[in-house]
């Protein structure tokens, strides 16, 4: 039971992670990214076109192991890439309002995935806007054969696919990336002060290009965990729901350190799905349906409280940059 | 630190000593030959010629807007020069940006400095090089570089936690660990107390000794006499002359820095029963950063009459009106506003809606135009009412009134504009300080202070300023004017007051004193008499 329990858990808390730790990416070049959302919902529906194809063009044949990871996997990647180099050319090159430019592209990323997704469940001719890709969700979840073998421990640690690892990979990478490397050190300057980083002789615009599309990258295959991993494959508009939204308030609750993030992913996992475990209804299960957000409203506020330095966002986030008269 | 050392006597220098075997060993690091910068119509600097040589502590000396620092951000790769050619130990060289400049071991130590809050000094220091990221190799350099030349700097210490001499120091070290031989600094003593300012040079004397030259640019006398070796003296855009600090005196540098008098005919009837209207005493600002701004500053501002302010920028200036408008808390001291009756209020410790309740009408020209005095994006009218907005009856402002006095000042002080409506921003600098200016006038103000009212104007706009300034002093109105134009204000003013380095230096008659006296007030306190 408790093991089942934390299985969800880290179920749910995947797709905020790679959203968390994306963002934080995006938001250390000091790029606010509000698009996130729409990111997600795009890489999600890239990655269920891809192989929704694939699995048309087998009619009915064996798949081949490694194309069916791999298709939905790139379309996903190019999916939140272009979002992402969308992103950065209204912000970066042309300097538009970031606030404006991320609402923007949340409400068209989640348009787009409602289109796609609508016009491919008419295609697979289902009846409601829902479709299923069983055949892939099974390569996606396939997990190490002995963890069935080994009781709690097993499922808590073994029986997840390999999205799920790879989340805490690029978690704990982007932790050794920022504080270990030049690389690492050069991004948070940028997100600091653009101005001394240009001095330094550092690419601000370059810096600011890559983390975007880093981290919408990474943010995308967010979405499709949760449509490959955790919603066994099944795609429904609208299904994703405000989980952007989520992973831009746990960046905040990280305090902009992707190994926190780690933790704090899962928690929120568990917060979310605490209503389907609790066995409660009426009133308590509508409190509990509401308590991660009631969460991320004290963690807010909380973490506005705390005054020290290290805990403070990339100075100039939300800011663009730009030489002036040099 | 043998690297560096190395670095010291570099491959140009070596080349260049066979061709010129008969130079001292004092040898020339940077020929800057014909130098001309122009922003827009502004001449920064005209056809300069400088000479830095290693080994040796230059001053760059000169007033506020002479070119010093517009010189010295050519040779640190933050402009081009329009004309001229650069050499750097002997070799011609274009230098496109600050990397440029560190390539060619140059380096400058900017008035604001260039530092990222949250990161480490070491992290600071070793920001935009590349190679592999070895903190703890490049602390244990940064430590033998501050203990070959006696900085006290802890590598590990996040820049937030510093002093602004700490951070100084990050700057210079930063400089020496990208190995620069040449090392400029900009006023690097505006900001410090005397005892870091010793402590700052006695290193520099340290790295001339090391063979490295280099350049401050400064307006303090006593430093320039103190620490440089040479002087340049640079006055509007153009290179005066050199002086060697060891034969020349303080009148001398002085003279060559303000130059001669140039007659402005601007018009200056004598006061009309000036009577005392604001008495200013004792007063003490110490600034955030524990730096003190205004030292007991104590004088008395007249109706009828100018006072003028003279002083290098930023010796206090902007606290000493804005403690008087209400705007600056300051440590002691008190300021009486005298009414016509003879009776007195205390202005000191009231915000100015306590002061304006007072009754006592005190009109301010802020400095910062767009920011401090005006909302550039707002209209005339607007802008108007954001000093007449308390009138009519709450909750609706009376925009009537607003809108005919915008009208009347445009009128007036004719400000070319399309219409009332035009956001502030979009019109000329002179412009905008007309609305400024006919703003704060038309409350027919008591006491009048000014600052910069003409920086950056042209002179027909200026001659606009002077005018209605002139018309205030004949209302019986108490004017103060901070200005930077040594001739305007020997023209202008019925008295100077002449600040340095937040005291006051002295108070003189604007119509006797000549210029020369006036620049030895501004750059010492009590002038010449001190010298001895």
């Amino acid at each position: 039971m408790i093991g089942a329990f934390i299985h969800s858990t880290v179920l749910q808390g995947i797709p905020l992670m790679y959203g968390c730790t994306g963002e934080i990416i995006t938001q250390k070049s000091g790029n606010l990214n509000l698009g996130l959302p729409g990111v997600m919902y795009v890489g999600g529906i890239s990655g269920v076109i891809g192989a929704f194809l694939y699995e048309q063009s087998l009619k009915g044949s064996d798949p081949n192991g490694f194309l069916i990871i791999v298709i939905p996997l790139l379309c996903s990647l190019l999916g939140s890439l272009v979002m992402g180099l969308i992103y950065s050319f209204l912000v970066v090159t042309l300097r538009a309002n970031q606030n404006v430019t991320g609402l923007a592209m949340t409400t068209f990323g989640v348009g787009i995935g409602n289109f796609f997704g609508g016009s491919i469940s008419k295609l697979a001719g289902a009846e409601s806007t829902s479709i299923n890709l069983t055949l892939t969700s099974n390569y996606f979840r396939a997990h190490l054969p002995f963890a069935d073998g080994m009781g709690d421990f097993g499922e808590v640690i073994f029986s997840y696919g390999f999205l799920t690892y790879l989340a805490i990979i690029i978690a704990i990478g982007a932790y050794v990336v920022f504080n270990k490397t030049r690389v690492g050190l050069h991004l948070r300057a940028v997100g600091e002060s653009p101005a001394t980083a240009d001095a330094a002789g550092i690419s601000v615009t370059k810096y600011k290009y890559l983390a975007t599309c880093i981290g919408c990258v990474i943010a995308g295959f967010g979405g499709l965990h949760y449509v490959m991993e955790y919603a066994n494959g099944m795609w429904s508009n609208d299904a994703f729901g405000d989980r952007g939204w989520l992973a831009i308030a746990l960046v905040i609750f990280a305090v902009w350190k992707p190994n926190i993030g780690i933790l704090a992913s899962i928690f929120f996992g568990g917060l979310y799905i605490l209503k389907d475990w609790s066995n409660s209804s009426g009133v308590l299960s509508e409190f509990l349906k509401m308590v991660p957000y009631l969460v991320t409203f004290v963690v807010l506020i909380i973490t506005s409280m705390r005054k020290k330095r290290e805990y403070q966002p990339p100075e100039s986030l939300g800011v663009n940059y730009f030489r002036e008269d040099r | 630190m043998k690297k560096i050392e190395r670095n010291n006597i570099s491959y140009y220098e070596q080349r260049k000593n066979i061709g010129i075997n008969e130079m001292s060993n004092q040898q020339i690091a940077v020929q800057m030959e014909n130098i001309t910068k122009t922003f827009g119509s502004v001449i920064a600097n005209k056809n300069v010629d400088l000479e830095i040589r290693n080994g040796e502590i230059l001053s760059l000396l000169g007033e506020n807007g002479s070119g010093k620092t517009t010189l010295m951000n050519m040779l640190s790769g933050i402009y081009a020069p329009d004309e001229g050619r650069i050499f750097v130990n002997g070799e011609e060289v274009r230098i496109k940006s600050p990397r440029d400049a560190y390539e060619l071991g140059i380096g400058m130590v900017h008035q604001h400095y260039k530092l990222i809050d949250v990161l480490t000094a070491t992290e600071n220091i070793i920001l935009g090089l590349d190679g592999k990221l070895n903190i703890k190799e490049a602390t244990a350099q940064i430590k033998e570089i501050c203990d070959r030349y006696g900085f006290d700097v802890d590598p590990n210490q996040k820049v937030y936690d510093m002093s602004v001499s700490q951070k100084q120091t990050i700057e210079i070290v930063k400089m020496l660990y990208r190995k620069a031989q040449i090392l400029i600094l900009d006023e690097p003593t505006a900001v410090l107390t005397p005892q870091e300012t010793d402590k700052l040079f006695d290193v520099l004397r340290n790295m001339r000794n090391d063979g490295k030259a280099i350049v401050i640019i400064t307006h303090k006398m006593h430093e320039v006499e103190s620490l440089s070796d040479r002087v340049a003296v640079l006055r509007s855009g153009e290179l005066i002359g050199y002086l060697v600090t060891k034969e020349t005196n303080a009148t001398e540098m002085t003279n060559m820095m303000v130059g001669k008098s140039v007659s402005l005919n601007i018009t200056r009837r004598e006061p009309v029963d000036p009577k005392d209207r604001v008495i200013v005493s004792g007063i003490n600002v110490v600034s955030e950063d524990g730096i003190q701004k205004l030292k007991d500053v104590s004088f008395t501002v007249r109706s009828g009459e100018i006072l003028g302010i003279a002083g290098i920028s930023g010796c206090g200036q902007k606290e000493l009106l804005e403690a008087i408008a209400g705007l600056q808390p300051t440590q002691s001291g008190s300021i009486k506003f005298v009414n016509d009756d003879g009776s007195e209020e205390e202005l000191l410790g009231m915000s100015p809606t306590q002061i304006t309740e007072k009754g006592v009408k005190l009109s301010f020209v802020p400095e910062d135009r767009l920011g401090m005095g005006l909302v550039g994006n707002m209209d005339i009218t607007d802008n108007i009412m954001l000093r007449s907005f308390r009138r009519g009856k709450a909750p609706i402002a009376d925009r009537k009134f607003s809108r005919n006095l915008a009208g009347e000042i445009v009128d007036d002080l004719q400000v070319v504009t399309p219409n009332l409506q035009t956001p502030i921003r979009r019109l000329s600098g002179g412009n905008v300080q007309k609305v400024l200016v006919g703003r704060e006038i038309s409350t027919s103000p008591k006491v009048l202070m000014t600052a910069y009212a003409v920086r950056g104007l042209d002179i027909n706009s200026s001659y606009a300023i002077y005018d209605q300034i002139n018309l205030q002093k004949e209302k019986g109105c108490a004017v103060v004017y901070v200005g930077e134009d040594l001739d305007v204000l020997l023209e202008l003013a019925d008295r100077i007051l002449v600040l340095c380095a937040g005291q006051v230096s002295g108070i003189v008659d604007g119509r006797t004193i000549d210029k020369n006296t006036l620049g030895m007030l501004m750059t010492k306190v009590g002038g010449e008499k001190s010298n001895e």
